[in-house]
Protein backbone atom coordinates (compact mmCIF):
# COMPACT_ATOMS: atom_id res chain seq x y z
CA UNK A 1 0.00 0.00 0.00
CA UNK A 2 1.50 3.44 -0.63
CA UNK A 3 2.43 6.04 2.22
CA UNK A 4 -0.04 8.44 0.62
CA UNK A 5 -2.44 8.51 -1.87
CA UNK A 6 -4.49 11.59 -3.77
CA UNK A 7 -7.86 10.46 -4.97
CA UNK A 8 -9.50 13.25 -7.60
CA UNK A 9 -8.14 15.59 -5.40
CA UNK A 10 -8.74 19.51 -6.90
CA UNK A 11 -7.99 22.77 -5.71
CA UNK A 12 -9.66 25.47 -7.93
CA UNK A 13 -8.70 29.44 -7.18
CA UNK A 14 -11.30 30.68 -9.38
CA UNK A 15 -11.44 29.87 -12.72
CA UNK A 16 -7.64 28.54 -11.77
CA UNK A 17 -7.82 25.29 -11.41
CA UNK A 18 -4.44 24.89 -9.23
CA UNK A 19 -4.72 20.99 -8.37
CA UNK A 20 -7.17 19.40 -11.01
CA UNK A 21 -8.10 15.44 -10.10
CA UNK A 22 -4.37 14.36 -9.31
CA UNK A 23 -4.18 11.17 -8.71
CA UNK A 24 -1.07 10.78 -7.01
CA UNK A 25 0.69 8.08 -5.00
CA UNK A 26 4.10 8.09 -3.45
CA UNK A 27 5.62 4.35 -2.05
CA UNK A 28 7.35 4.24 1.06
CA UNK A 29 11.28 5.42 1.38
CA UNK A 30 10.63 7.02 -2.12
CA UNK A 31 12.44 10.56 -2.84
CA UNK A 32 10.23 12.10 -5.40
CA UNK A 33 10.39 15.04 -7.42
CA UNK A 34 7.97 17.42 -8.35
CA UNK A 35 8.27 19.57 -11.17
CA UNK A 36 6.38 21.89 -13.86
CA UNK A 37 6.53 25.42 -15.10
CA UNK A 38 5.39 28.29 -12.99
CA UNK A 39 1.77 27.93 -11.79
CA UNK A 40 1.93 24.11 -12.28
CA UNK A 41 0.18 23.52 -9.59
CA UNK A 42 3.07 21.96 -7.59
CA UNK A 43 3.31 23.93 -4.21
CA UNK A 44 -0.57 23.80 -4.18
CA UNK A 45 -0.66 20.57 -4.08
CA UNK A 46 2.06 20.05 -1.54
CA UNK A 47 -0.34 22.80 0.23
CA UNK A 48 -3.60 21.00 0.05
CA UNK A 49 -1.92 17.90 1.38
CA UNK A 50 0.03 19.47 4.35
CA UNK A 51 -3.35 20.84 5.32
CA UNK A 52 -2.28 24.51 4.46
CA UNK A 53 -5.29 24.91 1.87
CA UNK A 54 -8.83 23.14 2.07
CA UNK A 55 -9.30 20.87 -1.16
CA UNK A 56 -12.38 21.43 -3.11
CA UNK A 57 -12.71 17.71 -3.44
CA UNK A 58 -11.19 14.72 -3.42
CA UNK A 59 -9.47 12.53 -0.01
CA UNK A 60 -6.18 12.26 0.79
CA UNK A 61 -5.05 8.63 2.19
CA UNK A 62 -2.31 8.78 4.48
CA UNK A 63 -0.59 5.11 5.99
CA UNK A 64 -4.49 3.65 4.87
CA UNK A 65 -6.35 6.33 6.98
CA UNK A 66 -8.19 9.32 5.19
CA UNK A 67 -6.61 12.68 6.59
CA UNK A 68 -8.80 14.84 4.35
CA UNK A 69 -10.65 16.69 7.23
CA UNK A 70 -7.35 16.93 9.60
CA UNK A 71 -6.04 20.11 10.57
CA UNK A 72 -2.78 21.19 9.72
CA UNK A 73 -1.15 19.97 14.00
CA UNK A 74 -3.20 16.52 13.32
CA UNK A 75 -1.34 15.70 10.08
CA UNK A 76 2.16 16.75 11.98
CA UNK A 77 1.51 14.33 14.85
CA UNK A 78 0.41 11.35 11.94
CA UNK A 79 3.81 12.12 10.29
CA UNK A 80 3.48 14.94 7.59
CA UNK A 81 6.34 17.76 7.45
CA UNK A 82 7.18 20.24 5.24
CA UNK A 83 9.74 22.95 4.64
CA UNK A 84 8.61 25.96 2.11
CA UNK A 85 8.83 27.87 -1.08
CA UNK A 86 10.17 30.65 0.90
CA UNK A 87 11.92 30.26 4.05
CA UNK A 88 9.44 29.90 7.29
CA UNK A 89 11.62 29.95 10.43
CA UNK A 90 11.62 31.38 13.56
CA UNK A 91 13.80 34.50 12.69
CA UNK A 92 14.41 36.08 16.55
CA UNK A 93 15.03 31.96 18.12
CA UNK A 94 18.28 30.80 17.59
CA UNK A 95 18.93 28.02 15.27
CA UNK A 96 19.77 25.40 18.53
CA UNK A 97 16.05 27.13 19.59
CA UNK A 98 14.29 26.57 16.70
CA UNK A 99 15.12 22.89 16.65
CA UNK A 100 14.92 22.06 19.87
CA UNK A 101 11.18 23.44 19.92
CA UNK A 102 10.59 21.07 17.25
CA UNK A 103 11.75 18.60 18.88
CA UNK A 104 9.58 19.13 22.27
CA UNK A 105 6.68 19.36 20.07
CA UNK A 106 7.07 15.94 18.66
CA UNK A 107 7.95 14.60 22.13
CA UNK A 108 4.38 16.29 23.34
CA UNK A 109 6.46 18.74 25.79
CA UNK A 110 5.62 22.00 24.39
CA UNK A 111 2.32 22.40 26.99
CA UNK A 112 4.73 21.82 30.07
CA UNK A 113 5.16 25.16 31.52
CA UNK A 114 7.11 24.36 34.80
CA UNK A 115 10.14 22.99 33.39
CA UNK A 116 12.83 24.79 32.13
CA UNK A 117 13.73 23.83 28.54
CA UNK A 118 17.11 24.23 29.01
CA UNK A 119 17.22 21.67 31.41
CA UNK A 120 16.05 19.22 29.05
CA UNK A 121 19.55 17.04 28.30
CA UNK A 122 17.99 14.47 25.57
CA UNK A 123 16.46 17.22 23.75
CA UNK A 124 19.68 19.40 24.14
CA UNK A 125 22.17 16.80 22.61
CA UNK A 126 19.50 15.75 19.54
CA UNK A 127 19.19 19.28 18.54
CA UNK A 128 22.60 19.42 18.71
CA UNK A 129 23.11 16.47 16.78
CA UNK A 130 20.60 17.60 13.86
CA UNK A 131 22.22 20.84 13.57
CA UNK A 132 25.93 19.15 12.81
CA UNK A 133 23.84 16.85 10.13
CA UNK A 134 22.72 19.74 8.43
CA UNK A 135 26.36 21.82 9.00
CA UNK A 136 24.70 24.09 10.93
CA UNK A 137 26.32 23.14 14.55
CA UNK A 138 28.76 26.40 14.37
CA UNK A 139 25.14 28.89 14.15
CA UNK A 140 23.65 27.42 16.74
CA UNK A 141 23.62 30.51 18.83
CA UNK A 142 22.69 32.60 16.26
CA UNK A 143 18.98 33.87 15.63
CA UNK A 144 17.40 32.69 12.31
CA UNK A 145 17.06 36.08 10.55
CA UNK A 146 21.09 36.30 10.82
CA UNK A 147 21.43 33.18 8.80
CA UNK A 148 22.84 33.41 5.06
CA UNK A 149 19.90 32.93 2.74
CA UNK A 150 21.17 28.87 2.43
CA UNK A 151 21.62 28.29 5.93
CA UNK A 152 18.24 29.31 6.31
CA UNK A 153 16.82 27.04 3.52
CA UNK A 154 18.91 24.22 5.44
CA UNK A 155 17.02 25.22 9.13
CA UNK A 156 13.77 24.96 7.25
CA UNK A 157 14.62 21.74 6.42
CA UNK A 158 16.14 20.44 9.72
CA UNK A 159 12.86 22.23 11.55
CA UNK A 160 10.91 19.93 9.76
CA UNK A 161 12.87 16.61 9.95
CA UNK A 162 13.36 17.21 13.67
CA UNK A 163 9.69 16.45 13.74
CA UNK A 164 10.30 12.91 12.19
CA UNK A 165 8.06 12.87 9.73
CA UNK A 166 7.55 9.35 7.97
CA UNK A 167 6.74 12.04 5.29
CA UNK A 168 8.60 14.80 4.13
CA UNK A 169 7.86 17.82 1.81
CA UNK A 170 10.05 20.04 0.58
CA UNK A 171 9.27 23.04 -1.39
CA UNK A 172 12.62 24.33 -3.20
CA UNK A 173 15.44 24.11 -0.79
CA UNK A 174 17.77 25.69 -2.53
CA UNK A 175 15.34 28.18 -4.31
CA UNK A 176 17.17 31.62 -3.68
CA UNK A 177 20.86 30.05 -2.84
CA UNK A 178 24.04 30.16 -5.46
CA UNK A 179 25.03 27.42 -7.53
CA UNK A 180 27.74 26.07 -5.37
CA UNK A 181 25.72 26.16 -2.35
CA UNK A 182 23.15 24.04 -3.75
CA UNK A 183 24.85 21.21 -4.53
CA UNK A 184 25.98 20.95 -0.91
CA UNK A 185 22.42 21.59 0.49
CA UNK A 186 20.99 18.59 -1.42
CA UNK A 187 23.87 16.61 -0.68
CA UNK A 188 23.09 17.11 2.91
CA UNK A 189 19.49 16.83 2.51
CA UNK A 190 19.71 13.64 0.41
CA UNK A 191 22.25 11.87 2.71
CA UNK A 192 19.59 12.79 5.83
CA UNK A 193 17.00 11.99 4.64
CA UNK A 194 17.94 8.72 2.60
CA UNK A 195 19.78 7.70 5.86
CA UNK A 196 16.70 8.16 8.15
CA UNK A 197 14.73 6.59 5.45
CA UNK A 198 12.36 8.90 5.44
CA UNK A 199 9.97 9.28 2.17
CA UNK A 200 10.75 12.47 0.59
CA UNK A 201 8.76 14.78 -1.60
CA UNK A 202 10.72 17.30 -3.29
CA UNK A 203 9.71 20.38 -5.32
CA UNK A 204 12.44 21.63 -7.80
CA UNK A 205 13.27 23.53 -10.56
CA UNK A 206 16.42 22.62 -11.16
CA UNK A 207 16.43 19.63 -13.74
CA UNK A 208 20.38 18.78 -12.68
CA UNK A 209 19.45 18.38 -9.37
CA UNK A 210 15.98 16.52 -10.17
CA UNK A 211 18.14 13.68 -12.15
CA UNK A 212 20.62 13.29 -9.92
CA UNK A 213 18.63 12.72 -6.16
CA UNK A 214 14.82 11.45 -7.42
CA UNK A 215 13.72 7.87 -7.59
CA UNK A 216 11.21 8.94 -9.66
CA UNK A 217 9.53 12.54 -10.92
CA UNK A 218 6.21 13.58 -11.24
CA UNK A 219 5.72 16.21 -14.28
CA UNK A 220 2.57 18.57 -13.49
CA UNK A 221 1.01 20.90 -15.76
CA UNK A 222 -1.94 23.02 -15.26
CA UNK A 223 -2.85 21.81 -12.03
CA UNK A 224 -2.85 18.19 -13.40
CA UNK A 225 -0.26 15.21 -13.65
CA UNK A 226 1.61 15.42 -17.19
CA UNK A 227 3.81 12.62 -16.78
CA UNK A 228 5.57 10.52 -14.08
CA UNK A 229 8.38 7.70 -14.44
CA UNK A 230 12.58 7.12 -13.58
CA UNK A 231 14.51 9.99 -14.05
CA UNK A 232 15.71 8.13 -17.44
CA UNK A 233 11.99 7.53 -18.84
CA UNK A 234 11.18 11.46 -17.77
CA UNK A 235 14.51 12.33 -19.52
CA UNK A 236 13.28 10.08 -23.01
CA UNK A 237 9.81 12.06 -22.66
CA UNK A 238 9.29 14.68 -25.39
CA UNK A 239 6.42 16.00 -23.72
CA UNK A 240 7.70 16.92 -20.52
CA UNK A 241 10.76 18.72 -22.76
CA UNK A 242 8.52 20.23 -24.34
CA UNK A 243 6.65 21.22 -21.75
CA UNK A 244 9.66 22.18 -19.38
CA UNK A 245 12.08 23.26 -22.00
CA UNK A 246 9.34 24.55 -24.98
CA UNK A 247 12.34 22.32 -27.19
CA UNK A 248 12.38 18.73 -27.67
CA UNK A 249 14.85 16.05 -29.01
CA UNK A 250 16.51 12.97 -27.54
CA UNK A 251 19.56 15.24 -25.42
CA UNK A 252 16.83 18.02 -24.90
CA UNK A 253 17.53 18.17 -21.12
CA UNK A 254 21.29 17.83 -21.79
CA UNK A 255 21.43 21.04 -24.28
CA UNK A 256 23.38 23.74 -23.57
CA UNK A 257 21.43 26.09 -25.70
CA UNK B 1 32.64 23.97 20.39
CA UNK B 2 30.53 26.12 23.32
CA UNK B 3 26.67 24.66 23.37
CA UNK B 4 24.25 26.92 22.48
CA UNK B 5 21.89 27.27 25.50
CA UNK B 6 17.62 27.93 25.14
CA UNK B 7 17.97 30.19 28.30
CA UNK B 8 20.32 31.61 30.78
CA UNK B 9 22.17 29.37 33.37
CA UNK B 10 20.23 29.20 37.05
CA UNK B 11 22.69 30.26 39.38
CA UNK B 12 23.67 33.13 36.73
CA UNK B 13 19.76 34.38 37.43
CA UNK B 14 20.16 33.97 41.36
CA UNK B 15 23.36 35.63 41.36
CA UNK B 16 21.83 39.09 39.65
CA UNK B 17 18.20 38.50 41.22
CA UNK B 18 19.13 38.09 44.87
CA UNK B 19 21.11 42.01 45.40
CA UNK B 20 17.80 43.59 43.89
CA UNK B 21 15.85 41.40 46.03
CA UNK B 22 17.87 42.30 48.74
CA UNK B 23 17.91 46.24 48.35
CA UNK B 24 14.32 46.33 48.22
CA UNK B 25 14.06 44.63 51.52
CA UNK B 26 16.46 47.20 52.90
CA UNK B 27 14.46 50.22 51.15
CA UNK B 28 11.78 51.03 53.83
CA UNK B 29 14.49 51.61 56.17
CA UNK B 30 16.04 53.79 53.95
CA UNK B 31 13.13 56.03 52.20
CA UNK B 32 9.85 57.42 54.29
CA UNK B 33 7.13 56.02 54.65
CA UNK B 34 5.11 57.76 51.43
CA UNK B 35 8.13 56.36 48.90
CA UNK B 36 7.60 52.77 50.84
CA UNK B 37 3.76 53.28 49.61
CA UNK B 38 5.02 54.22 46.50
CA UNK B 39 7.26 51.32 45.79
CA UNK B 40 4.04 48.97 46.59
CA UNK B 41 2.34 50.94 44.03
CA UNK B 42 5.12 50.25 41.71
CA UNK B 43 5.19 46.24 42.47
CA UNK B 44 1.61 46.18 42.36
CA UNK B 45 1.55 47.23 38.90
CA UNK B 46 4.99 45.38 37.93
CA UNK B 47 3.49 41.84 38.76
CA UNK B 48 0.01 43.80 36.35
CA UNK B 49 2.83 44.42 33.30
CA UNK B 50 4.69 41.23 34.08
CA UNK B 51 1.41 38.97 32.89
CA UNK B 52 0.64 41.65 30.57
CA UNK B 53 4.08 40.95 28.66
CA UNK B 54 3.13 37.30 28.75
CA UNK B 55 0.70 38.18 25.64
CA UNK B 56 2.57 41.25 24.29
CA UNK B 57 6.29 40.11 24.40
CA UNK B 58 6.21 36.94 24.52
CA UNK B 59 2.96 35.41 22.32
CA UNK B 60 3.04 39.23 20.53
CA UNK B 61 -0.92 39.97 21.06
CA UNK B 62 -1.84 43.26 22.38
CA UNK B 63 -4.38 43.60 24.77
CA UNK B 64 -6.14 47.07 25.70
CA UNK B 65 -8.65 44.91 27.90
CA UNK B 66 -6.07 44.10 30.55
CA UNK B 67 -8.31 46.70 33.09
CA UNK B 68 -11.00 43.64 33.05
CA UNK B 69 -8.54 41.22 35.10
CA UNK B 70 -7.00 43.87 37.13
CA UNK B 71 -10.82 45.53 38.13
CA UNK B 72 -12.09 41.79 38.39
CA UNK B 73 -9.53 41.06 40.96
CA UNK B 74 -9.78 44.31 42.84
CA UNK B 75 -13.71 43.91 43.08
CA UNK B 76 -13.48 40.30 44.22
CA UNK B 77 -11.53 40.93 46.61
CA UNK B 78 -14.12 44.31 47.72
CA UNK B 79 -16.83 41.78 47.45
CA UNK B 80 -14.81 39.10 49.66
CA UNK B 81 -14.53 41.91 52.29
CA UNK B 82 -17.88 43.73 51.92
CA UNK B 83 -20.20 40.70 51.97
CA UNK B 84 -18.49 37.76 53.35
CA UNK B 85 -16.78 39.47 55.84
CA UNK B 86 -13.95 37.91 55.06
CA UNK B 87 -10.49 39.19 56.51
CA UNK B 88 -7.84 36.89 55.71
CA UNK B 89 -5.66 38.57 52.67
CA UNK B 90 -4.81 34.79 51.30
CA UNK B 91 -8.35 34.03 51.09
CA UNK B 92 -9.33 37.38 49.54
CA UNK B 93 -6.38 36.87 46.84
CA UNK B 94 -7.41 33.26 45.79
CA UNK B 95 -11.08 34.58 45.52
CA UNK B 96 -9.50 37.41 43.30
CA UNK B 97 -7.26 34.69 41.21
CA UNK B 98 -10.85 32.33 40.51
CA UNK B 99 -12.75 35.20 39.59
CA UNK B 100 -9.84 36.49 37.12
CA UNK B 101 -9.25 32.96 35.87
CA UNK B 102 -13.25 32.01 34.86
CA UNK B 103 -13.35 35.86 33.21
CA UNK B 104 -10.31 35.58 31.56
CA UNK B 105 -10.64 32.12 30.08
CA UNK B 106 -14.30 33.01 28.86
CA UNK B 107 -12.74 36.46 27.79
CA UNK B 108 -9.45 34.72 26.01
CA UNK B 109 -11.80 32.19 24.55
CA UNK B 110 -13.45 34.37 22.40
CA UNK B 111 -10.25 36.48 21.88
CA UNK B 112 -7.62 34.34 20.57
CA UNK B 113 -9.24 33.60 17.74
CA UNK B 114 -8.71 36.58 16.27
CA UNK B 115 -4.99 38.28 16.07
CA UNK B 116 -3.34 41.78 15.79
CA UNK B 117 -5.72 44.66 15.95
CA UNK B 118 -9.41 42.47 15.87
CA UNK B 119 -7.53 40.84 18.96
CA UNK B 120 -6.83 44.65 20.65
CA UNK B 121 -9.75 45.80 19.73
CA UNK B 122 -12.52 42.07 20.97
CA UNK B 123 -10.34 42.56 24.41
CA UNK B 124 -10.78 46.20 24.55
CA UNK B 125 -14.78 46.04 23.69
CA UNK B 126 -14.71 43.15 26.24
CA UNK B 127 -13.23 44.86 29.05
CA UNK B 128 -15.38 47.30 28.44
CA UNK B 129 -18.53 45.30 29.27
CA UNK B 130 -17.31 44.78 32.86
CA UNK B 131 -16.72 48.40 32.99
CA UNK B 132 -20.31 49.44 32.40
CA UNK B 133 -21.85 46.60 33.87
CA UNK B 134 -19.63 47.70 37.48
CA UNK B 135 -20.73 51.59 36.22
CA UNK B 136 -24.75 50.51 36.18
CA UNK B 137 -24.75 48.12 38.62
CA UNK B 138 -24.76 50.51 41.33
CA UNK B 139 -26.51 48.46 43.66
CA UNK B 140 -23.61 45.74 43.59
CA UNK B 141 -20.81 47.84 42.96
CA UNK B 142 -20.97 50.98 44.27
CA UNK B 143 -21.37 52.88 40.59
CA UNK B 144 -19.05 55.88 40.58
CA UNK B 145 -18.31 55.54 44.37
CA UNK B 146 -17.07 52.05 44.33
CA UNK B 147 -16.63 49.76 46.85
CA UNK B 148 -13.96 50.88 49.85
CA UNK B 149 -11.72 48.27 51.60
CA UNK B 150 -10.21 49.75 54.38
CA UNK B 151 -6.98 48.77 55.43
CA UNK B 152 -8.36 47.84 59.19
CA UNK B 153 -10.70 44.98 57.21
CA UNK B 154 -8.01 43.15 56.01
CA UNK B 155 -5.65 40.90 57.62
CA UNK B 156 -2.00 38.91 56.49
CA UNK B 157 -0.72 35.45 57.25
CA UNK B 158 -4.05 34.18 58.13
CA UNK B 159 -5.09 37.27 60.56
CA UNK B 160 -1.60 37.21 62.24
CA UNK B 161 -1.03 40.77 61.49
CA UNK B 162 -4.00 43.04 61.32
CA UNK B 163 -4.42 47.07 61.35
CA UNK B 164 -6.04 47.49 63.89
CA UNK B 165 -5.66 50.49 66.53
CA UNK B 166 -3.09 53.37 66.57
CA UNK B 167 -0.11 53.67 64.55
CA UNK B 168 -2.11 51.34 62.27
CA UNK B 169 -1.54 53.16 58.82
CA UNK B 170 2.38 53.04 59.28
CA UNK B 171 2.26 49.40 60.14
CA UNK B 172 0.59 48.55 57.40
CA UNK B 173 2.39 50.02 55.10
CA UNK B 174 5.22 48.49 56.47
CA UNK B 175 3.98 44.84 56.97
CA UNK B 176 2.23 45.24 53.15
CA UNK B 177 5.18 46.55 51.35
CA UNK B 178 6.89 43.33 52.23
CA UNK B 179 3.65 41.00 52.24
CA UNK B 180 3.64 42.55 48.34
CA UNK B 181 7.56 42.04 47.74
CA UNK B 182 7.13 38.73 48.67
CA UNK B 183 3.80 37.74 46.34
CA UNK B 184 6.18 40.23 43.19
CA UNK B 185 9.37 37.86 44.20
CA UNK B 186 6.98 34.40 43.74
CA UNK B 187 5.21 35.92 40.87
CA UNK B 188 8.74 36.81 38.51
CA UNK B 189 10.07 33.63 40.10
CA UNK B 190 6.78 31.61 38.49
CA UNK B 191 6.85 33.96 34.96
CA UNK B 192 10.46 33.36 34.68
CA UNK B 193 9.99 29.61 34.56
CA UNK B 194 6.82 29.76 32.80
CA UNK B 195 8.67 32.11 29.84
CA UNK B 196 11.52 29.59 29.92
CA UNK B 197 9.78 26.76 29.90
CA UNK B 198 8.82 24.36 26.61
CA UNK B 199 5.37 26.35 26.52
CA UNK B 200 7.35 29.80 26.91
CA UNK B 201 9.56 28.77 23.75
CA UNK B 202 6.56 27.56 22.07
CA UNK B 203 5.09 31.15 22.81
CA UNK B 204 7.68 32.66 21.51
CA UNK B 205 7.68 30.66 18.11
CA UNK B 206 3.54 31.68 17.55
CA UNK B 207 4.70 35.53 17.91
CA UNK B 208 6.97 34.70 15.84
CA UNK B 209 5.45 33.06 12.94
CA UNK B 210 2.24 31.36 14.04
CA UNK B 211 1.82 29.27 10.77
CA UNK B 212 5.39 28.06 10.73
CA UNK B 213 4.42 26.78 14.62
CA UNK B 214 1.48 24.91 13.48
CA UNK B 215 3.67 22.83 11.12
CA UNK B 216 5.77 21.88 13.97
CA UNK B 217 2.90 20.82 15.72
CA UNK B 218 1.70 23.01 18.20
CA UNK B 219 -1.73 24.33 18.96
CA UNK B 220 -1.83 27.67 18.21
CA UNK B 221 -5.31 28.63 19.35
CA UNK B 222 -4.97 26.51 22.47
CA UNK B 223 -1.40 27.86 23.51
CA UNK B 224 -2.56 31.55 23.01
CA UNK B 225 -5.80 31.12 25.09
CA UNK B 226 -3.69 29.23 28.14
CA UNK B 227 -1.43 32.25 27.75
CA UNK B 228 -4.41 34.93 28.05
CA UNK B 229 -5.59 32.71 30.88
CA UNK B 230 -2.20 32.86 32.76
CA UNK B 231 -1.91 36.74 31.60
CA UNK B 232 -5.15 37.38 33.24
CA UNK B 233 -4.31 35.65 36.36
CA UNK B 234 -1.50 37.59 37.24
CA UNK B 235 -3.11 41.19 36.05
CA UNK B 236 -5.84 40.05 38.69
CA UNK B 237 -3.63 39.17 41.53
CA UNK B 238 -2.13 42.46 40.87
CA UNK B 239 -5.80 44.12 41.44
CA UNK B 240 -6.23 42.28 44.43
CA UNK B 241 -2.82 43.10 46.16
CA UNK B 242 -3.88 46.71 44.79
CA UNK B 243 -7.25 47.64 46.67
CA UNK B 244 -6.33 47.29 50.39
CA UNK B 245 -3.73 49.64 49.45
CA UNK B 246 -5.76 51.87 47.98
CA UNK B 247 -8.51 51.73 50.24
CA UNK B 248 -11.28 51.52 47.25
CA UNK B 249 -12.13 50.19 43.91
CA UNK B 250 -13.87 52.60 41.25
CA UNK B 251 -14.95 51.71 37.60
CA UNK B 252 -12.31 54.00 36.87
CA UNK B 253 -9.74 50.75 36.97
CA UNK B 254 -12.14 49.04 34.78
CA UNK B 255 -11.90 51.79 32.12
CA UNK B 256 -10.14 51.41 29.04
CA UNK B 257 -7.30 53.62 29.89
CA UNK B 258 -6.19 52.16 32.73
CA UNK B 259 -5.78 49.38 30.07
CA UNK B 260 -3.84 51.74 28.16
CA UNK B 261 -1.39 52.79 31.26
CA UNK B 262 -0.73 48.64 31.39
CA UNK B 263 0.65 48.54 28.02
CA UNK B 264 2.19 51.95 28.74
CA UNK B 265 4.44 50.96 31.50
CA UNK B 266 5.48 47.45 29.46
CA UNK B 267 6.51 49.41 26.85
CA UNK B 268 8.25 52.21 28.82
CA UNK B 269 10.64 48.84 30.38
CA UNK B 270 10.55 47.29 26.93
CA UNK B 271 8.66 44.56 26.52
CA UNK B 272 11.50 42.30 24.50
CA UNK B 273 13.04 41.43 27.64
CA UNK B 274 11.75 39.76 30.80
CA UNK B 275 12.13 42.70 33.27
CA UNK B 276 11.42 45.59 30.97
CA UNK B 277 7.90 45.61 32.42
CA UNK B 278 9.48 45.38 36.31
CA UNK B 279 11.41 48.44 35.59
CA UNK B 280 8.51 49.99 33.04
CA UNK B 281 5.67 49.50 36.03
CA UNK B 282 7.96 50.89 38.97
CA UNK B 283 9.08 53.64 36.63
CA UNK B 284 5.55 54.82 35.47
CA UNK B 285 4.24 54.97 38.57
CA UNK B 286 6.90 57.21 39.71
CA UNK B 287 6.42 58.98 36.48
CA UNK B 288 2.36 59.52 36.81
CA UNK B 289 2.53 60.60 40.54
CA UNK B 290 4.84 63.32 40.20
CA UNK B 291 3.55 64.38 37.11
CA UNK B 292 -0.52 64.44 38.58
CA UNK B 293 1.22 66.75 41.68
CA UNK B 294 3.05 68.92 39.52
CA UNK B 295 0.92 69.35 36.79
CA UNK B 296 -3.03 69.51 35.92
CA UNK B 297 -1.82 68.63 32.42
CA UNK B 298 -0.25 65.30 33.51
CA UNK B 299 -2.09 63.86 30.88
CA UNK B 300 -0.18 65.97 28.33
CA UNK B 301 2.94 64.90 30.12
CA UNK B 302 2.45 61.63 29.76
CA UNK B 303 1.74 61.92 26.10
CA UNK B 304 5.05 63.54 25.42
CA UNK B 305 6.67 60.88 27.84
CA UNK B 306 5.69 58.15 25.53
CA UNK B 307 6.01 59.76 22.24
CA UNK B 308 10.04 60.31 22.87
CA UNK B 309 9.99 56.80 24.11
CA UNK B 310 8.85 55.23 21.09
CA UNK B 311 10.54 57.66 19.05
CA UNK B 312 14.11 57.71 21.23
CA UNK B 313 13.94 54.69 22.95
CA UNK B 314 11.85 52.04 20.66
CA UNK B 315 13.42 49.34 22.69
CA UNK B 316 12.58 50.82 26.43
CA UNK B 317 14.35 51.50 29.30
CA UNK B 318 16.07 47.73 29.83
CA UNK B 319 16.10 47.01 26.33
CA UNK B 320 18.22 50.17 25.24
CA UNK B 321 20.42 49.74 28.22
CA UNK B 322 20.94 46.24 27.22
CA UNK B 323 21.79 47.46 24.02
CA UNK B 324 24.39 50.66 25.64
CA UNK B 325 25.98 47.26 27.70
CA UNK B 326 26.46 45.12 24.33
CA UNK B 327 28.45 47.92 22.80
CA UNK B 328 30.60 48.59 26.11
CA UNK B 329 31.12 44.79 26.19
CA UNK B 330 32.31 44.49 22.38
CA UNK B 331 34.70 47.65 22.87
Amino acid sequence: MALLQTVDLKRYFGETRAVDNVNLAIEEREFVSLVGPNGAGKTSLINVISALLAPESGKIIFKGEDITHLSVTQRVKAGIARSFQIVNVFDDLTAFDNVALAIFSREGKTARLGTLAHLDGDVIREADGILEQFGLAAKRGDNGRDLAQGERKLLDVALAYALKPKLLFLDEPTSGVSTRDKGQIMDTIASVVRGEGITAVIVEHDMDVVFKYSDRIVVMAQGAILAQGTPDEIRKNEQVAMTLLGTSGPDAFTRKD
Amino acid sequence: MPAARLGPSLPMVLAAAAPVIVAFALLPRIVDLYQTELLIYGLTFAIAALGFNLLLGYTGLLSFGHSAYFGMGAYTVAFIVRDLHVQSMELCILGGLLSTLVLSALFGYVCVRHTRIFFSILALALSQVVWSLAYKFFWVTGGTDGIRVPRTGVTLLAGLIDFKGSGSYQKFVYSYYYYVLVLFVVAAAVMWVIVHSPFGKALQAIRDNETRAGFVGIRVRRYRWIAFVISGCFTGLAGALWVPLNGLTTPEILYWPFSGEIVFMTVLGGFRTFTGPIVGAIAFNYLKVYAVASSQYWQLVLGCVLVVLVMVLPTGIVGTLARLAGKLRRR
